[in-house]
């Protein structure tokens, strides 16, 4: 049989054709040679063709032979000729066994978060202990600027969005309540709702889709990149470098974050309260002294830094989880911020169960 | 070099690169021929991958001109561009394997995209390019993450080899290798070039890969080639830079 043309990879579809048509004349004839003087060009797909079909049309018996190969093209053809079989990909099916198994592992896993956060809160414990012992080695460049980017950075948007929640929650009360001619409790539900719940909570949730995918990202990518590696072998602690001044900035950030936006969130509902409700600034002042006391503020601070520490801790972990590909760095911050959010929906709830149990 | 080489498969014409206000390239000459094993040599930082990166469209260029397969890039609509691409492959310096896909999945990235082929087809070639490249078949299914400095650089080879191309770049394909593997490199390089009538553009530090696997050698420096030739035309020049790296301490102990 006789080969000819551009036996290149553009045409590779074509030839795969080709090649397996002729490979049906398999046994037909007792020897075969392929001719390829009438090739004008080949490349490395064309070689490998020429010698699947080479291979396929040999037997036991006899051999098939090229006949013809330029000079320019058998260094090529010996190339190939070396090529063996390709390995089967080992592919996980899915079956039910498999997502039991799955499922179990998942659950199993638990346990080994919870270790991995007490791990991390125990190592960055110790690393302020040393550094409280050794205070020169305390990083404030770091810490202050961490700090700028967790904190300062983020009081626009905090602002922006608690301020329309504030009017959201205002709105919403009294176009209910009116019903009632119960406008005026508006301002009790907002005080207490938004010093207590609303502001720590929505700006922890802020914080930790902003700053704990930040934290997770940049310490994951130091992971990738061996940096975190090197500095351990300087002999400098990752934990007291990179980590503990993170961890501060997010325990003092939260809490100022949480302050600035529970009093955009309370300007934001006395402005809908006025401009919707008609109850004029002076009045809403007024109930909003009868309404709140400074246990319902307390409670609201006493829970930011808790949140802080919550949130910085499983984003360090998340981070220094990375594995070597870029997508196990997008799992591990998309996981981040749903643990996070997790941990800190469940410590809101701890804490509503202690203060209601001493009296707060 | 001002000659008007009918055969130059790379054409870089009076090219000028600024950043911010430091001007790396100042109105760069340069030709590439086809079939040859180029290397480009210069002071680090001198802008040898930046020149690369301009070639292959990554780096905007102030002024100037350049033809890839007689294709002036600027002046290419989008189909001629991606026909140009087809024709050339890329080693970068650190690999720039995709990290989340295995050996195979990366070396079969572009065979997958540009063409219609069976799986099997496919399969077949990826593990010729892993032997060419001299890698067993077995590493197929690891992770780039997986892998060696030195199997990075044989992987991306492969993958920069995938579709045939008629051209390759290497940044500095040998840097982070042991001498002998440095040098089975050179020698890989050389051999995919006499197999696959490759044209090559080599940047590299490695005066071993400049004797032993170049055909011609160009030199940057202050923005411009400062001299194009052979080995002996190198160790030949009063430049000072080319007396200093061709005939120093280091260049010494090559040629002895």
């Amino acid at each position: 049989m006789c080969a000819a043309g551009n036996w290149t990879a553009r045409f590779a579809p074509a030839l795969e054709r080709i090649v397996s048509d002729a490979e049906k004349l398999r046994g037909s004839r007792p020897h075969i040679f392929i001719d390829v003087s009438q090739v004008a060009s080949l490349d490395t797909f064309g070689a490998w063709l020429i010698e699947r079909l080479r291979r396929s049309l040999s037997d036991a018996s006899a051999e098939a032979e090229i006949a013809g190969l330029s000079a320019n093209y058998s260094s090529l053809v010996d190339e190939v000729r070396r090529v063996g079989p390709a390995p089967r990909v080992v592919s996980e099916g899915l079956s039910i066994t498999g997502m039991l198994e799955q499922i179990g592992r998942t659950v199993a896993g638990v346990s080994g978060t919870i270790i991995g956060l007490v791990d991390m809160l125990g190592a960055v414990l110790a690393a302020a202990g040393k550094v409280l012992i050794h205070p020169r080695s305390f990083r404030l460049t770091s810490t202050v600027h961490h700090l700028e980017q967790v904190c300062w950075r983020a009081v626009p948007i905090v602002v922006l969005i608690t301020f329309l929640i504030g009017c959201i929650i205002s709105q919403q009360g009294i176009f209910h309540f009116r019903r009632f001619g119960a406008d005026i409790f508006v301002v009790d539900m907002l005080g207490v709702l938004v010093l207590r719940e609303i502001g720590v909570l929505l700006v922890a949730i802020m914080v930790a889709g902003r700053s704990g995918s930040a934290y997770t990202a940049e310490l994951g990518s130091m992971k990738m990149r061996e940096e975190i590696d090197a500095l351990r072998t300087m002999g400098f602690d990752p934990i007291e470098v990179l980590i503990l001044p993170r961890m501060l900035a997010l325990v003092l950030a939260l809490p100022i974050l949480a302050f600035l936006g529970a009093m955009a969130a309370l300007y934001g509902g006395g402005l809908v309260a006025w401009l919707y409700g008609g109850v004029d600034p002076e009045a809403f002042l007024l109930r909003l002294r009868d309404a709140i006391s400074i246990d319902h503020f307390i409670v609201g601070m006493v829970k930011a830094p808790v949140m802080a520490a919550v949130i910085g801790i499983v984003a360090c972990v998340e981070g220094l989880a990375v594995q070597g590909s870029a997508e196990s760095l997008g799992q591990h911050t998309t996981a981040s911020v749903v643990k996070g959010i997790f941990f800190v929906i469940v410590m809101d709830g701890v804490f509503a169960i202690f203060f209601a149990s001493i009296g707060m | 070099m001002a000659e008007q080489d009918i055969d130059a498969i790379i054409r870089v014409r009076d090219v000028t690169v600024q950043f911010g206000t430091t001007r790396v390239l100042d109105g760069l000459d340069l030709d590439v021929k086809r079939g040859e094993i180029l290397g480009f040599v210069g002071p680090s930082g001198a802008g040898k991958s930046v020149l690369t990166r301009t070639i292959i469209g990554l780096v905007p260029k102030v002024s100037g001109r350049i033809e890839v397969f007689g294709v002036d890039l600027d002046a290419a609509n989008s189909s001629q561009r991606r026909a140009v691409e087809r024709r050339w492959g890329i080693l970068f310096q650190q690999g720039a394997l995709f990290s989340s896909l295995t050996v195979r999945q990366n070396i079969q990235f572009p065979a997958r995209e540009y063409l219609r082929v069976s799986q099997r087809l496919l399969d077949e070639i990826m593990v010729a390019k892993l032997v060419m490249v001299g890698l067993k078949p077995e590493v197929a299914d690891r992770y780039p993450s997986e892998l060696s400095g030195g199997m990075i650089k044989r992987v991306a080879l492969a993958r920069a080899l995938a579709l045939d191309p008629e051209l390759v770049f290497l940044d500095e394909p040998t840097s982070g290798l042991d001498p002998i593997g440095a040098g089975d490199f050179d020698e890989l390089v050389r051999t995919l070039q006499r197999t696959l009538g490759l044209t090559v553009f080599m940047v590299t530090h490695d005066l071993d890969s400049l004797y032993t696997a170049c055909d011609r050698i160009a030199v940057l420096g202050n923005g411009k080639i400062i001299a194009a030739g052979s080995i002996a035309d190198m160790k030949a020049s009063q430049h000072p830079w080319l007396q200093q790296y061709f005939n120093g301490k280091r260049a010494r102990a090559v040629v002895a």
